[in-house]
């Protein structure tokens, strides 16, 4: 029998630190080699740490939300079988590592008796929890003759009523915490009732990560935002008409593709505007490559896969590229390399897309653009009014780099180039 | 002489709907008066439920000694002489039964401080009615009116009834067994009735426009039925339809018109339905608004006349007894000023065929799409009391149906010999939210047939000890 000692690993190029998302062993488990220990994020992707032994857990070290260096102690084993290798990991550990107390955050060991990381913020004085209603379907409430009489008996609708039971079954212990948690019973039938409840939830993981970045953008960067209305309509009628005659093995178009394609097609004019400004030394690395950022909405939130050398591709690649990289950030299978790189960035919310929003640059890219929705719009044309497929195009240019001159002919060449869509595709 | 009446609550029809609600209303405190035109305890007491279950059981007992007389006798019985069946004396005892009830119904109602008028109410407007009786006439304005009059067996035009063309009420109510028998209709009244009769000694023949007999019910449920029919010697014609009658007995045309014949039958009984009783009593001057040939309400009972209920049959399937009754039950404590609703999570059915079956809830061919299920049966082969009783040969089961994701029970049916008597339990599984483990994890009585409950859960869940 033996201490081991298990450090967090390297778990990507240039990371120094990492985050714990979820611990998936408490002290005592005993665990087998390759079982995973615990969850952990870095930039923006989230890996398993495996352990590397098997043994009994004694200790971890740090808890959900917590920083912890590369290198520092993650989880102590009391490790089965002989003790010949037991002190070895932790005496051969390399000796730059910091040690435990150098980690950013508190990382105190957890001992048995602490309560859960969740509960750690409920005053003790807490009423009963409720729990979530568990209902498998949208039908009535589940919940015994006698329980719903009384419900109906003190004007509650059970349907607002969470059930602990098999099944989300309302339990009468459930009508009472109910109760007790929302005060008097309500008279007069009304079913509105006041919510007093606030719910506190730990902004940690892929949250957190999307946090730090805005704030660092807004932080740094002086945005400016400038709208233009771009005409649609012929780009419109080919994109149909592409989709209509499309082969098998072609996806179908969205806008997003054209755009990118312009974007590649404008850029090489304005090399500032594709460019990361590294304002810590004060450099301007101006990339000859276009990779887009592709803002993608995911069930975690926001996550901005990169399309690269759109300057190499087509509109059908890139339709192709970017629903496959939309399922692996969905699926949460994108590579650490599909999710960094780009050069500049692309948002667009489709049919969400409003009249003018002010998009947030993606830190350390210097421009961002934002299609708004494509609407029919009447337009003056002559003495006459026209029906016009119309798209707002915001964007947000970091003003350091970019002045609002350069922006506006900027967005105005990718204007040109939507509206006159031939000139997309001639080189 | 003219006697003006003005109760609290007036309720038209002395059904189990009618009744229950009056007395209900009179144990509140309520000043209530019931109007039934026929005997108190209506169609369930005094010429369906009831009487049929009496004529059913003195039909088995029949059956039974005829057998015992038979070469090979009955467990070991062995009668000399072949029984003889006094018809008229069955139908008196069964009467008997009748009078015990209504008597016990005008009791409970006299007990609840309810008086009872004796005749045939027709409305003037939606709180008054006036009743002819045999003291003279009574007029009623009542604050609330809780109409509860029932239903009619429905006629066929090429059939109607009189003469040997009978409904249910009269089938009840015969001077003899009919030597032939033609049912038209295999509903669960047409089948109940055909079995009896058939058990009595009628060479009975059913004809049902579908392509099943118990069409309400789903296949697996209904073919032990369809066994002992064909086992009987009870001729079934599915998806024939009655044409009318000549001298020799029921005209009818066999499935997909292929041919015509006649059954020989003294006796006619049509059992194709009943229908809302909604005219003859003056529903159009209420006012109340209809759903189809039903009084529509809301979940309260509450027609759209305000303080104008109505309950049972009149409004709606599944037009059953025990439905009536919850529904009249509740509208009088709604009056007395309760808040209450009917939401039964189901209501269940029995059919006394032979054998019976039970139903509750959903089947499995009812399950929604896009819910997974699971499904245990577990049959009355593997269960000793049922051998023990003669209920085990008979291809009888217990089925429960339940969402595998969380194993609520959506639906729990049963056919075999004395089954009906589960739909308590069942209907019980039901209101409470019972999952399958509630099932499993209650012990049931050995050696009951209700251990064959017990293991369907247990077979759900992939555990059965006895299969």
């Amino acid at each position: 029998m033996g201490l081991y000692l298990f450090r967090l690993p390297d778990v990507g190029e240039g990371v120094a630190e990492a985050e714990i998302v979820a611990w998936l062993v408490k002290v005592g488990d005993i665990v087998e080699e390759d079982q995973n220990l615990a969850e952990v994020m870095t930039d923006k992707a989230t890996v398993e740490i495996s352990s590397p032994v098997a043994g009994t857990v004694t200790a971890i070290h740090g808890e959900v939300g917590g920083m912890l260096a590369v290198g520092a102690v993650l989880v102590e084993f009391e490790r089965e079988g002989g003790s010949d290798a037991a002190g070895a990991p932790a005496a051969t550990a390399p000796v730059k590592l910091p040690p435990v107390e150098a980690v950013a955050k508190p990382a105190h060991a957890v001992h048995p008796s602490a309560s859960a990381p969740a509960n750690a913020a409920t005053p003790a004085t807490a009423p009963r929890p409720l729990a979530s209603p568990a209902r498998a379907d949208g039908g009535a409430p589940l919940a015994a003759p006698s329980t719903r009489r009384r419900a109906l008996d003190l004007g509650v609708s059970l349907i607002q009523v969470p059930g602990t039971g098999p099944a989300g079954r309302i339990t009468p212990e459930d009508l009472d915490v109910f109760l007790e948690r929302d005060g008097k019973p309500k008279t007069g039938g009304a079913s509105r009732v006041a919510r007093t409840g606030v719910n506190d939830t730990r902004i940690i993981g892929l949250r957190r990560k999307i946090a730090e970045k805005m704030q660092e953008a807004k932080r740094r960067i002086p945005h400016i935002n400038y709208v233009e209305e771009c005409d649609l309509t012929e780009l419109e009628a080919l994109r149909l008409d592409l989709n209509e005659h499309r082969t098998a093995d072609q996806p179908k178009l969205t806008l997003l593709p054209f755009i990118m394609r312009a974007m590649a097609k404008a850029l090489p004019d304005f090399p500032q505007v594709n460019a990361l400004y590294d304002d810590d030394n004060g450099v301007l690395h101006a990339h000859e490559g276009v990779h887009i950022g592709i803002a993608t909405q995911t069930p975690n939130g926001l996550i901005v896969p990169v399309v690269r050398h759109v300057e190499a591709l087509d509109v059908w690649d890139c339709a192709r590229e970017v629903a496959r990289l939309a399922k692996a950030v969905r699926d949460g299978t994108a590579a650490r390399e599909e999710l960094s790189g780009s050069t500049i960035t692309l948002t667009s919310m489709g049919t969400l897309g409003g009249i003018v929003s002010t998009p947030v640059i993606n830190h350390p890219e210097v421009a961002i653009l934002n299609p708004n929705k494509l609407v029919s719009r009447p337009v003056i044309d002559g003495s006459f009014i026209t029906v016009r497929k119309m798209m707002n195009l915001s964007s947000a240019f970091d003003h350091r780099i970019v002045d609002g001159y350069d922006a506006a002919l900027f967005v105005q060449r990718v204007k040109r180039l939507l509206e006159h869509p031939a000139l997309i595709f001639m080189d | 002489m003219t006697e003006t009446l003005r109760p609290k609550v007036l309720v038209v029809g002395g059904g189990p709907g009618g009744y229950v609600a009056a007395i209900r209303a009179g144990q509140l405190g309520l000043d209530t008066v019931l109007v039934e035109s026929g005997r108190l305890g209506g169609t369930c007491l005094t010429r369906g439920c009831i009487p049929s279950k009496a004529l059913i059981h003195a039909a088995g007992l029949y059956e039974e000694a005829v057998q015992a007389a038979g070469e090979a006798g009955r467990f070991g019985i062995h009668l000399k002489q072949v029984p003889e069946l006094r018809f008229d004396e069955t139908v008196g005892w069964k009467d008997g039964i009748i009078d015990r009830l209504s008597g016990g119904v005008g009791g409970l109602l006299r007990k609840a401080k309810v008086r009872t008028v004796n005749g045939w109410a027709t409305f003037s407007d939606a709180k008054t009615c006036t009743i002819d009786t045999a003291g003279g006439v009574i007029t009623i304005q009542a604050e609330h009116v809780i109409l509860a009059t029932g239903s009619a067996a429905v006629e066929l035009p090429l059939l109607p009834f009189g003469g040997r063309v009978i409904s249910s009420a009269e089938a009840l109510s015969l001077a003899e067994v009919p030597a032939t028998l033609a049912v038209v209709g295999g509903g669960y009244i047409g089948l109940e009735l055909g079995i009896a009769f058939a058990k009595l000694g009628s060479k009975v023949t059913v004809v049902e426009a579908q392509d099943r007999i118990l069409p309400l019910h789903d296949a697996a449920l209904t073919a032990p039925v369809s066994r002992w029919l064909e086992m009987h010697g009870v001729t079934v014609h599915l998806g024939a339809r009655a044409l009318g009658q000549d001298e020799e007995g029921l005209l009818i045309e066999t499935a997909g018109g292929q041919s015509r014949l006649t059954i020989p039958a003294e006796r006619i009984l049509v059992t194709v339905g009943r229908k809302p009783l909604t005219e003859g009593w003056g529903l159009d001057q209420t006012a109340v608004a209809m759903d189809g040939s039903f009084v529509r309400i809301d979940d309260r009972c509450a027609t759209s006349t305000t303080n104008v209920w109505a309950i049972g049959d009149l409004v709606g399937e599944p037009m059953l007894a025990h439905k009536a009754s919850a529904q009249g039950e509740m509208v009088a404590e709604i009056i007395a000023g309760h808040r209450r609703r009917f939401d039964p999570v189901a209501i269940a059915a029995v059919c006394f065929t032979e054998p019976e079956i039970v139903s509750v809830g959903l089947t499995p061919d009812q399950a929604p799409k896009g819910i997974e299920t699971v499904v245990g049966q577990f049959p009355f082969q593997a269960n000793g009391r049922a051998l023990s009783m003669q209920a085990g040969e008979d291809g009888g089961f217990v089925r429960v149906l339940a969402r595998k994701s969380d194993h609520r029970i959506l639906g729990m049916q049963a056919v075999g010999r004395h089954v009906s008597e589960f739909a308590g339990e069942f209907a019980t599984l039901m209101e409470m939210g019972a999952v399958l483990e509630d099932v499993a994890g209650t012990i049931h009585v050995h050696p009951t047939l209700g251990e064959a409950i017990h293991e369907s859960a247990l077979k759900a869940l992939g555990t059965a000890i006895h299969i």
